[in-house]
Formats: C-alpha cells, sequence, structure tokens
C-alpha cells in the first residue's frame, strides 16, 4: 500500500517543503526533467510523492485521493467545511507565513475596530446604497469571521489577485488578505484593523480522514511520523 | 429520512388544508435574482443559498425560501386583503457536515391584511396548530416588536438606538453595544485616542483619500463618535430592564403580567405588549390552549432577519431536527420590498418531509 503525499508543485513553497523532509531524513525530489509534475522519494518505504497546485490540495485531500499533503491552513480552512473532520492536522511546518487581516483606507481615521467597521458599513450602505464592498479571495472564511463579530450591511466581491488594488479602483471599500509584510498595505494607503486578524496561516501538514487506510497504510504512516517527530494521528 | 414522494404527499394534505382556509394557491420561480435577497439578508444568504450565473441575468439563488417572491409578486399588484399558500422546495447549503438536508418541501400560508393584524397573527399560529396537533409538537412564541420597542425607548442617542435596532438579530454584538452604551466596558484604546486627537485638533491622517467612501462621510462619522463620547451612558436600571426582557421566558399569561410589570418602568413598550394581549385573547377564540403557550421574548432573533412582531416555531421533542414549522410577521419586509407601498403581513411554513418523518415515528 503506498500513501501518496501531495506537495505544492513549485516556488519556495516546494523548496521549503523538501528542505523540512530532509532535514528529518527523507529526500523528496522532483524526478524526470525539471518542468515534468512528478516526484520521487527516498528514504522512507511506501510514500509516493504527488506534485499539485497548492490551492488544489485540500480538495484532494478532502476527496481522499491523497493520504498526506502539504498547504496552508489558511486554504484548508477556506475551501473546506468543517475542516477538522475532513483532515487531521499533523504538523505546523514553520514556514510559508502569512497573515489573513481586514485592512481598510488608512485614509478612514474613524475605522479602527470591527465595530468601526460595522459602523461604517451601515453608514455606508445609507449613503450609497449598497453594502460596504470587502474584496477578498477567501469567502468561507471572511464570512464566518464577521458574522461571528456580528458585522453586518458588508458584501464580499471576490479578487484573486491585486486585491490591495481594489480599493483604489474602486471595485471594493475594504479588502480581506494575507500579507506578510505590511508593504503592499502601505503602499496601497490601507491599514489593518486592530482586531481584523483573521487567521495566522503557515504551510501544514494534513492527513486526509477519507483516504483508504487500510491495507498496512496505517503502518506506513505510524513509521512516517515516527521518522518525522511528530503524533500519529486518529483518523 | 422520508422519501420524496411521501414529503410531497404531506404538502398536497397541507395545501388542501390552507386551500380550504381560503389561501389561493401561487407558484414560485426556483431560480430568484440574487441582488433582491443579498440586499434583502446581507451576505449571510450567500453562505446559505445555492448561487449560480445566468449569462444574461447574472447571480441567481436556487430559491432559499418562499416569503420574497410571495411578497414581491403581491406587491406587483395583488389586492388586499389577501391569503397565499405555496409548497416546492427550497434550498440550503449545509455549511457544516450533517444530516440536514440541503433540498426539501416548505408548504406555506401567508395573510396580507390591513385590519386586525393580531387576528390574522392568531389566524396562522391556529392554523398550523390545528394541522400539527397530531404529532405532539412544543410551540414556542415571541414579539419582535416589544423588543424593538424597548429598545425606541431608551432615554439615549437617537445614533445608539440605531445600532441596536440594527443589530436585534446578531444576539452577540446587541449585547456588546448595550455594555459600551452602558459604559460597563472600557473604551477600546484606539478610540480613546481618537478622541484625544479630535479634541486636540491634531491632524488624524496623512494618507491620501482612496476609495468610494467620502471624506464628508468620515467627518461625520468622526462628529458622530465626538457626540457619542459627550454623551452620558444609558442608564444602569435601563439597561437592566432591557435585559430582563429580552431574557423573559415563561408561559403566556405569565410573561404578559410580567410585561406588564415591565411596562411600568419602560411605557415605550406599551402599545406592542396591548397587541400581544389582544393576540392571546385571539388565539384563545381560536381554541389554543394559551396558558399551555411558550413565550420567550428573545425567540425569533437568531433567524434570517425580517420579522418584525409576532414570531413563532413548533418544535419536535428532537433536539437535533430543525422547527417542523416556523413564521412570524413581516410588515417591514413589506415596505422594503414594496416600492413605496406597504401591507401588514404574515406567514409561516411547515416542512411536509419532517411532518411525514414524525407521523412514521411511533
Amino acid at each position: 500500500m503506498m500513501l501518496k503525499l501531495g506537495v505544492p508543485s513549485k516556488g519556495r513553497l516546494l523548496e521549503q517543503c523538501f528542505d523540512w523532509f530532509g532535514q528529518r531524513g527523507i529526500t523528496l525530489r522532483k524526478s524526470g526533467s525539471d518542468r515534468e509534475y512528478a516526484g520521487a522519494v527516498d528514504g522512507a518505504e511506501g510514500l509516493e510523492l504527488v506534485l499539485l497546485s497548492a490551492g488544489e490540495i485540500p480538495r484532494e485531500l478532502a476527496s481522499g485521493r491523497i493520504h498526506l499533503g502539504v498547504t496552508g491552513s489558511d486554504l484548508v480552512r477556506d475551501k473546506l467545511a468543517d475542516w477538522d473532520r475532513q483532515v487531521a492536522e499533523l504538523a505546523p511546518l514553520g514556514f510559508g507565513h502569512a497573515d489573513l487581516f481586514i485592512a481598510v483606507p488608512a485614509s478612514w481615521p474613524d475605522v479602527e475596530t470591527l465595530d468601526d467597521l460595522d459602523a461604517a458599513a451601515a453608514q455606508f450602505r445609507r449613503a450609497h446604497g449598497h453594502r460596504l464592498r470587502i474584496a477578498t479571495k477567501y469567502h468561507r472564511l471572511v464570512r464566518d469571521f464577521l458574522t461571528s463579530n456580528g458585522v453586518a450591511d458588508y458584501q464580499l466581491v471576490d479578487s484573486q489577485g491585486a486585491t490591495e488594488g481594489t480599493v483604489k479602483n474602486l471595485t471594493a471599500e475594504a479588502i480581506a488578505d494575507i500579507t506578510s509584510t505590511g508593504e503592499t498595505l502601505r503602499a496601497n494607503h490601507l491599514k489593518i484593523l486592530s482586531d481584523g486578524l483573521i487567521h495566522q496561516s503557515q504551510a501544514t501538514l494534513y492527513a486526509a480522514r477519507s483516504a483508504d487506510w487500510t491495507n498496512g497504510a496505517p503502518a506506513v504512516l505510524a513509521s512516517l511520523a515516527a521518522r518525522l517527530g511528530i503524533a500519529a494521528p486518529t483518523l | 429520512m422520508a422519501p420524496k414522494a411521501e414529503a410531497r404527499a404531506e404538502a398536497d394534505r397541507l395545501m388542501a388544508a390552507f386551500r380550504a382556509a381560503g389561501a389561493v394557491p401561487v407558484e414560485a420561480d426556483i431560480l430568484q435574482p440574487a441582488e433582491v435577497l443579498l440586499d434583502l439578508y446581507g451576505e449571510d444568504i450567500r453562505a446559505r443559498a445555492y448561487v449560480t450565473n445566468d449569462p444574461i441575468r447574472g447571480e441567481m439563488m436556487l430559491r432559499p425560501d418562499f416569503t420574497v417572491p410571495v411578497v414581491q409578486m403581491h406587491m406587483a399588484g395583488g389586492a388586499d386583503p389577501a391569503r397565499y399558500c405555496y409548497m416546492g422546495e427550497v434550498f440550503r447549503k449545509q455549511e457544516h457536515l450533517t444530516e440536514r438536508k440541503s433540498e426539501y418541501f416548505q408548504a406555506g400560508y401567508e395573510v396580507f391584511a390591513r385590519e386586525n393584524p393580531e387576528s390574522a397573527d392568531a389566524e396562522v399560529f391556529a392554523l398550523f396548530a390545528g394541522l400539527l396537533a397530531p404529532l405532539g409538537l412544543r410551540a414556542v412564541t415571541g414579539d419582535i416588536a416589544i423588543l424593538m420597542a424597548a429598545v425606541r425607548g431608551l432615554n439615549t442617542l437617537e445614533s445608539r438606538k440605531a445600532a441596536l435596532l440594527r443589530h436585534i438579530w446578531r444576539p452577540g454584538r446587541f449585547t456588546r453595544l448595550l455594555d459600551r452604551f452602558g459604559g460597563r466596558v472600557p473604551l477600546p484604546e484606539s478610540r480613546s485616542r481618537l478622541l484625544a486627537a479630535i479634541t486636540s485638533g491634531e491632524s488624524l491622517t496623512d494618507a491620501p483619500l482612496v476609495g468610494l467612501r467620502t471624506e464628508e462621510e468620515v467627518k461625520a462619522r468622526l462628529a458622530a463618535i465626538a457626540e457619542d463620547a459627550a454623551h452620558p451612558p444609558i442608564p444602569a436600571d435601563e439597561v437592566a430592564r432591557l435585559e430582563t426582557l429580552l431574557n423573559l421566558t415563561a408561559k403566556s399569561p405569565a410573561a404578559l403580567a410580567r410585561l406588564r410589570d415591565l411596562s411600568r418602568e419602560m411605557p415605550a413598550v406599551l402599545p406592542a405588549v396591548d397587541r400581544m394581549e389582544a393576540r392571546l385573547a385571539a388565539l384563545a377564540a381560536r381554541g389554543i390552549d394559551i396558558d399551555a403557550l411558550d413565550f420567550e421574548a428573545s425567540h425569533g432573533r437568531t433567524t434570517l432577519e425580517y420579522y418584525d412582531g409576532f414570531v413563532f416555531s413548533f418544535h419536535s421533542a428532537d433536539p437535533g431536527l430543525p422547527p417542523v414549522a416556523s413564521g412570524g410577521r413581516y410588515d417591514a419586509m413589506t415596505v422594503v420590498l414594496g416600492a413605496g407601498r406597504s401591507i401588514p403581513a404574515v406567514g409561516g411554513v411547515i416542512r411536509p418531509g419532517l411532518v411525514a418523518d414524525l407521523k412514521g415515528t411511533p
């Protein structure tokens, strides 16, 4: 029985992921040419490497097509309903840090907290006839956060990239996006709300609850967990 | 879960009863324009409704309820008084892994009538109570109008009352606002700093204005913040009375007596309490045992926001099941959807699938 491990197929996440496993004696590498999305594993029996887009890894985990996967905790929580019933968190990997924040124009001195955002949203709706728009690609995380904080009179507008620019382009009044430095926010004349931290994300190793865990798979997982120095999960 | 055919047969039986009560059967499209629903219910509905895209009509939703299309149909030219009934599938996304269905039948009954709203409230409730009687359900009632009147009667800034009214349907935020306005929690640090800066007249920001929200809007809100800070908190005894009201749960006659007591100190609720008394009389006249009827002042506060008067629901003994039936008065929604017209309206829905399930369980 081969356990399938899905990791991001390119970029810094891929390198850091290879490093993390490498430091624990498991060599992950791309096989074939540099452009081919195929992988190989040395130093761990029964483990098969699958290179996937980081954004698709949550779905692949949920469907159980891969047993293990590395992706950002923001993506898992945003894309999977009741994420912790679909996947088990095995280990945070200590890289790929990004904080998901709500940010508003820096030219709004009256808005520093979610309370303020809610009040400004009510005022905005009266003045403009539509709800205050928040641009984001993290719909579930942002909506759950705002609902649990009782913010009303907003609407989410989808933004898959260059989200900081949506306010200037008049397609949104505020944004919810990941930021690792804050530079882009400042450059776009935005500021984060003091209580607007939605989620602190990092690359995380997950196990799929619905994958096929029969036929010796638990033994492979247990030996892998021992190699990695992490507790084997109850699935 | 009862198979769909059984749910449909049960819906047909309910429809026959609704027609016998004088309702005209109506239909509603399954695909509804998303904009109207989003505008009414806010972003929460997007989490609950299936949104799809039409190349011509834009964002559409699989009907999450019938109330909106039925109100729209009536406001577009129905003569009043009117009674409508309908049945069909509604669609609700389940955001959690659950046994709850995302597609199920509703059978509903709505009354649009200008005269004697308490009688119309009683008519809908008694009709449902009669139809559901064999199932031995527990009915719970409430009255959002009493809560709204209590908030409107507070001795405080209009802006504070408006903020509280807006959050009647979000109890968590309502409580936080009440704590703030009642002076029970300190101002957030950022607010204290802002107030100091406003007072000292220093420049509040050097950032260029970006986005649709104008400088005038920012200034207006800064003025509102300063006004709020200059105003004394809502007196502690008023906050306490409001909380007593919100927490009130009792059998209806005891609840009414308690509300009469409270209204001595909060006279603003009197007209709404009078209407509750008239409603109880109308319910009793229709054979409802009001001595056994539960009243919970906060009932209906966690539903989709549009009820603004009498609210009710019927529950089975299994706490895992959603309400078998629910409904209430939604006068304000007819204002929003009426384009200048409005009419008092009350109605409710029964879930025929649950009725069939419960009939099947001995």
